[in-house]
């Protein structure tokens, strides 16, 4: 059920019973489909999305273009398995185009970050180079816009 | 000098929007909730303004064609006729007009004289009969009931016709109350127009907010075309309130009469919004659904949370207000939007606003977050439970 996906996306914080009232569907039907989808890993994850700088914490994050060489039978698997057990490792795609993988790396430092490339990144069996971009500032994330400036300008009664 | 006795006597005999006096109140409160709000509360999509911003780049900063760009004439016909299978002819039977607010001004001023009357079911939209008074044309209100879902029938209508009728003003679905009119209904009142030879005015302006069965455009029903003026806009749908843009169908001699009007007042509307239009008509269907989707949710919660408080609630197919009853209360719908207003700080629109078939209900807008609807819905129950002690 497209609409209940579409609705936990946006706010996963409506109870069972709110959603039920939205989707027009029994609150127990509801209730089953949200189990169902976590139990088949359709819902992998409810996530919060913080705004760390205003929470006064520096992160620093890093994207980094990876280009490894494939390796018989497995691809690409076994390399990017390898990196993304890495906790550092926020994100991991597989790429078209110039190289191979996109990795998201984040920690707390500049230091931190260019150890684990340096260290642990470049030194895995199969990775061919690496192009480190230090991420200066997030605009929109998860397709949440971080400093959302466009503030409601309505009127408080209108026709 | 008495300023007040120089001012048009059709002017002065119209009351102020009964929506506007509560305003100054509600707007000078802090930590109000508003459910008074006619728009959406989505900003205008991106990809509109950004054809907007582009145009004025570009150097798009003329006047316009009376009638409006022809490529937004064009876009206006042909999704008229994807949508409801009507077919005009964008040189001449569409108008863009500065919202539908100016579409139903010229149409009520080409067509009415002195003594004509205009049929207006009522609860309706607050402009509607000050605009047939405003135009010299006599306001006739046909009250509808939430026991008939606030349709109208042809036979309830017969009861209002006269001689002097010549205007039927429809505007559905229906702010305040959120009713539609299915075909069938929509039939009857065609063979009604017909039989005592109206013009139908269609205000059409929440087609696109129909949740409940299909929505009919009057025009594409037999007989209809060349005597129905279709108003339209982009305000609801698109979320393009501000930019005041609407439009009018209808045959070459309506559309022509009301460009006559319009070129001597408005002369044409801001190519900056038309540009926008272009744009919103070309590929703004994603969002359209996005929003109408969003609404429908919203419309169920606060429908639910009506029923629940013990409110008789009319269950609204269309547009995004519900019209609850306040009657058990046994406040006047002034009296409980401004003690509710006072006492939990939540803004709604009295029913009387909307005529005086209106009285004994509220409007309440859904174009508000789920957030913003289930507090609100806390705060009217409280309400509730302190007046009944």
């Amino acid at each position: 059920m497209k609409e209940l996906l579409e609705c936990l996306e946006r706010d996963h914080t409506q109870t069972p019973e709110q959603l039920a009232i939205m989707l027009n569907k029994p609150a127990e039907e509801i209730a089953a489909l949200i189990k169902k989808y976590q139990d088949e890993k359709v819902i992998i994850k409810y996530q919060t999305i913080i705004d760390w700088e205003k929470a006064g914490v520096d992160n620093v994050t890093a994207v980094i273009e990876v280009r490894i060489t494939p390796q018989r039978e497995v691809g690409f698997d076994a390399i990017a398995e390898r990196i993304y057990r890495y906790s550092e490792v926020r994100s991991l795609y597989l790429m078209s185009g110039g190289y191979d993988l996109s990795v998201t790396v984040e920690g707390t430092s500049l230091k931190e970050v260019a150890d684990f490339v340096s260290t642990k990144l470049s030194t895995i069996d199969g990775v061919v180079s690496t192009t480190t971009h230090f991420m200066l500032k997030k605009y929109k994330y998860a397709g949440v816009i971080i400093k959302d400036e466009e503030e409601e300008h309505r009127l408080v009664i209108s026709p | 000098m008495n300023w007040s006795d120089r001012i048009a006597p059709a002017v002065k005999a119209i009351p102020p929007s009964g929506i506007r006096r509560f305003f100054d109140i509600a707007a000078e409160m802090k930590g109000v909730i508003s459910l008074g709000v006619g728009e959406p509360d989505f900003i205008t999509p991106w990809h509109i303004r950004e054809s907007c911003i582009h145009g004025l780049h570009r150097g798009y900063t003329s006047y316009t064609s009376n009638y409006g760009l022809l490529e937004l004439r064009e876009e206006i016909t042909k999704s008229l006729h994807k949508d409801y299978q009507v077919t005009y002819d964008p040189r001449q039977e569409v108008l863009v007009t500065v919202g539908v607010s100016e579409g139903l001004d010229l149409a009520m001023r080409a067509l009415l004289g002195p003594g004509d009357e205009v049929l207006v079911p009522e609860p309706c939209y607050v402009s509607y009969k000050s605009c047939v008074a405003l135009a010299g044309g006599t306001p006739i209100t046909i009250p509808t009931k939430v026991e008939n879902e606030f349709r109208i029938t042809a036979e309830q209508l017969e009861e209002y016709v006269t001689p002097r009728t010549k205007i039927l003003l429809i505007g559905y679905p229906n702010n305040p109350t959120g009713a539609i009119m299915s075909r069938e209904d929509l039939e009857g009142i065609a063979a009604f127009a017909l039989k005592h030879d109206l013009i139908v005015i269609s205000d059409e302006i929440y087609a696109k907010l129909t949740y409940d069965g299909t929505h009919t455009c009057f025009s594409s029903l037999p007989g209809m075309r060349d005597r129905t003026i279709v108003l339209n806009g982009f305000s609801k749908a698109y979320a393009m309130t501000g930019w005041r843009i609407g439009y009018a169908v209808s045959n070459v001699e309506f559309i022509a009469a009301m460009t006559k009007i319009h070129q001597y007042t408005m002369l044409c509307t801001p190519i900056t919004a038309q540009i926008a239009a272009i744009e919103a008509l070309k590929s703004g269907g994603k969002n359209v659904e996005h929003m109408v989707s969003e609404y429908n949710y919203r419309r169920r919660l606060i429908f639910n949370g009506f029923c629940q408080m013990g409110l008789d609630c009319f269950e609204p197919k269309g547009a995004f207000y519900i019209f609850p009853s306040i009657k058990k209360t046994g406040l006047t719908s002034l009296e409980f939007a401004e003690q509710l207003l006072m006492t939990e700080k939540v803004a709604l629109v009295p029913g009387d606003a909307f005529g005086e078939s209106g009285e004994g209900f509220v409007r309440c807008s859904y174009a508000t977050s789920t957030k913003n609807i289930t507090e609100a819905l806390e705060r009217i129950g409280r309400f509730i439970e302190s007046i009944k002690k």
